[in-house]
């Protein structure tokens, strides 16, 4: 039972970080319905940015986390103003391509610039561990950070979408981005405004993904970004507590295969559960089935 | 015709700079490096490459080989096992070496060797230790024209499996291995079969797979088997990861890892305090006191201000093993692939090579028959525990 309990936890930990990572794939998804293979390599970008303003300019975790979520921001709005923008009237296959593109771009950027080895990340939160039933569960501060954070940042994004004015013209420009720019909405910039947060959480992701694992790398966002987009689309894309319920649910599940199981399936088990949620229910766990009018 | 006679004169000129040119390019030996220089393991192959030059740079000073200087063709295959093959074709049919130094690692090495047989050049690897590197697994015959410097997995697999029951005492092991990588495998069946020859048990063998950062799951399903010692298999990267998530989970037991782990990246990622009560078998120890490791540190030291680890040392054995196989080899200079046959006799018969890991005899399977050394990491410094002798 204990063991159960541990992995459960080391379930929950993994979870949050595809849960973050996922929030932002989400939110892009379901203005413009574009799915932002970038997103990803943002998350690595994050970490990098956070890595170099501890290690150079000495900063510490909250003034580094906003450095970070700052410039990611700005780097996404830019992403959407040169890569994407230009073919919103295209067919969607030309926008995924591209966005394929500006991933590789990134990832290789990375490479020049920052070298292709990983690098270890400063610690910047003492390590405590709570042992709980004679030391068979142990949790660190570094996981209650995470679930902590990650929450928060979800409820923050839940207000801004729902109550806020630009969270208002989000939904309608999800809606119908045209009949939005006849109500007098700026379309352009309320898009901006998407990719700027949607990349800020990716930045905080890649934050404490940085500080939990210690160590980053070039191509750290590769995997992590596959797996949010599934966990994006298993509880429901565009939709902001599926792409949390997703997240959490893959990371439990990963976990549960590879300690009752072998750790070599599951990756396998995890891409097994996309095919089968599309197949059974393709709009996911909290999509609604709509109709198409025709 | 004042006109084609310069345009002759010209011609003859520049035809005369070529030759020139030419002649002395056939002034140099020269020595293909397949190395990884970027990517997973590129702090193997940089290290490597460092202990080389500073080799080959000492060899030229004192006048080269024959009357010629060794130069040195370096090519990254940026840690992929493809691009390994790659560079080393292009080394044999493009640059004409007489010899390909490198990979560092086992996977790289074994499908460089393909095109280093398919061309006849010798490769010489510092520091892939699989079996299976030199010898074909199928029919059990010791590849012709690949070497090795460095003990090989069998030597390292019992050495750690010893240690474990010998002097920690244990009787249950725990695995956790990298299934995409032979050098993992390679030894994880060694240190397997001479533990349970010992009398002890492996308990549990947990696979990963290529890239992985979260071990909390797989480690607690073994924690939870409680085992003596956990044995890890793997390369840097992983080996701090692994340490780190050990230790936050609670597991205080011993940690064995192989060279793999003889990077300063290990502790940087595991963290000072998580780095106790770690184990791990190594070609070479800075607190070595014989003199010809000190001297050595003192240069590289002198060259690159900073400490040589046993990847640099193993890289300058390197530099002068193929400095003595080349001065035995007796080269005429008459045709590459002749010159290649003669050099790769004299790598064969090396006995006795006194190197700063050790003494080196190449035996009939083109291993190294040389010592290890066990090294503890106690709060993430490293100290020299045990030399042992194969």
């Amino acid at each position: 039972m204990s063991t159960f309990i541990q992995q459960l936890i080391n379930g929950i930990t993994l979870g949050s970080v595809y849960a973050l990572i996922s929030l932002g794939y989400t939110m892009v998804y379901g203005i413009i319905k574009l799915i932002n293979f970038a997103h990803g390599d943002i998350f690595m970008v994050g970490a990098y940015i956070a890595y170099l303003s501890v290690t150079y300019l000495k900063l510490g975790l909250i003034p580094s986390l906003i450095v970070s979520m700052t410039f990611c921001s700005v780097l996404g709005m830019l992403i959407e103003k040169f890569a994407y923008k230009p073919l919103r009237n295209s067919p969607r296959i030309s926008a995924l391509i591209t966005a394929i593109g500006v991933s590789l771009l990134l990832e290789n950027l990375m490479q020049i610039i920052m070298g292709a080895d990983s690098r270890v990340f400063p610690r910047l939160v003492d390590e405590k561990n709570y042992h709980l039933l004679q030391g068979r569960i142990v949790v660190n501060n570094k996981q209650i950070y995470l679930l902590i954070i990650t929450i928060l940042l979800m409820i923050i994004l839940n207000f801004v979408v729902k109550k806020t004015k630009i969270g208002k013209a989000m939904r309608a420009v999800s809606q119908d981005m045209d009949a939005a720019r006849l109500m007098g909405i700026n379309v352009d910039t309320t898009i901006s405004y998407t990719f700027a947060i949607g990349s800020a959480l990716a930045a905080a992701a890649g934050v404490l993904v940085g500080l939990y694992y210690n160590t980053i790398n070039p191509l750290m966002g590769v995997l992590p970004g596959l797996k949010a987009f599934i966990a994006a689309v298993f509880g429901g894309i565009g939709i902001i507590p599926g792409a949390m319920l997703g997240g959490f649910s893959l990371g439990i599940i990963e976990t549960l295969v590879s300690g009752y199981g072998s750790s070599m399936y599951k990756d396998a088990v995890a891409f097994a559960l996309l095919i089968l949620i599309l197949i059974i229910k393709p709009s996911g766990l909290l999509g609604k089935n709509i109709k198409e009018k025709v | 015709m004042k006109r084609v006679v310069s345009v002759i004169l010209l011609l003859v000129f520049a035809l005369s700079i070529f030759t020139v040119s030419f002649a002395s390019s056939k002034n140099v030996i020269k020595i293909g490096v397949d190395l990884e220089l970027s990517q997973a393991v590129a702090q193997y192959g940089q290290k490597e490459l460092e202990g080389i030059k500073l080799a080959i740079e000492e060899i030229n000073q004192k006048g080269g080989i024959a009357g010629k200087k060794i130069e040195l063709v370096v090519i990254d295959n940026k840690s992929d096992k493809t691009e390994a093959q790659n560079v080393a074709t292009k080394l044999a049919v493009r640059e004409n070496v007489l010899a390909i130094l490198g990979p560092a690692t086992s996977g790289a090495t074994k499908s460089a060797a393909v095109a280093a047989t398919k061309y006849k050049v010798p490769i010489i690897s510092p520091s892939a230790t699989d079996d299976t590197v030199t010898v074909d697994e199928r029919t059990g015959k010791t590849k012709t024209y690949v070497f090795r410097t460095c003990f090989n997995d069998s030597f390292q697999g019992n050495v750690m499996a010893n240690f474990a029951l010998k002097t920690l005492k244990a009787k249950k092991a725990a695995i956790i291995y990298d299934a995409t990588s032979d050098y993992s495998k390679g030894l994880l069946k060694n240190f397997k079969n001479t533990f349970e020859k010992g009398g002890g048990k492996v308990i549990a063998q947990e696979a990963f797979g290529k890239g992985e950062q979260d071990f909390s799951s797989i480690l607690t399903k073994i924690r939870d088997k409680k085992p003596d010692v956990l044995f890890a298999p793997v390369y840097y990267d992983e080996a701090g990861l692994i340490i780190k998530q050990a230790r936050e989970l609670g597991m205080n037991i011993p940690i064995l890892g192989a060279d793999g782990f003889d990077d300063p990246k290990v502790v940087e990622k595991a963290g000072k305090k998580n780095a106790n009560n770690v184990f791990f078998s190594a070609h070479y120890s800075s607190q070595d006191t014989d003199a010809k490791v000190q001297e050595f540190i003192k240069k590289f030291k002198a060259k690159y201000n900073q400490e040589p680890n046993a990847f640099a040392a193993l890289g300058y054995d390197l530099g002068y093993f193929i400095a003595d196989a080349l001065k035995r080899a007796n080269l005429k200079f008459d045709s590459i692939a002749k010159d290649r046959e003669r050099l790769r006799a004299a790598i064969e018969n090396t006995k006795n090579f006194v190197g700063v890991t050790g003494v080196v005899s190449i035996n009939k399977y083109h291993n190294a028959e040389k010592s290890a050394v066990i090294i503890e990491l106690k709060d993430g410094v490293q100290k020299f525990k045990q030399k042992l002798n194969p």
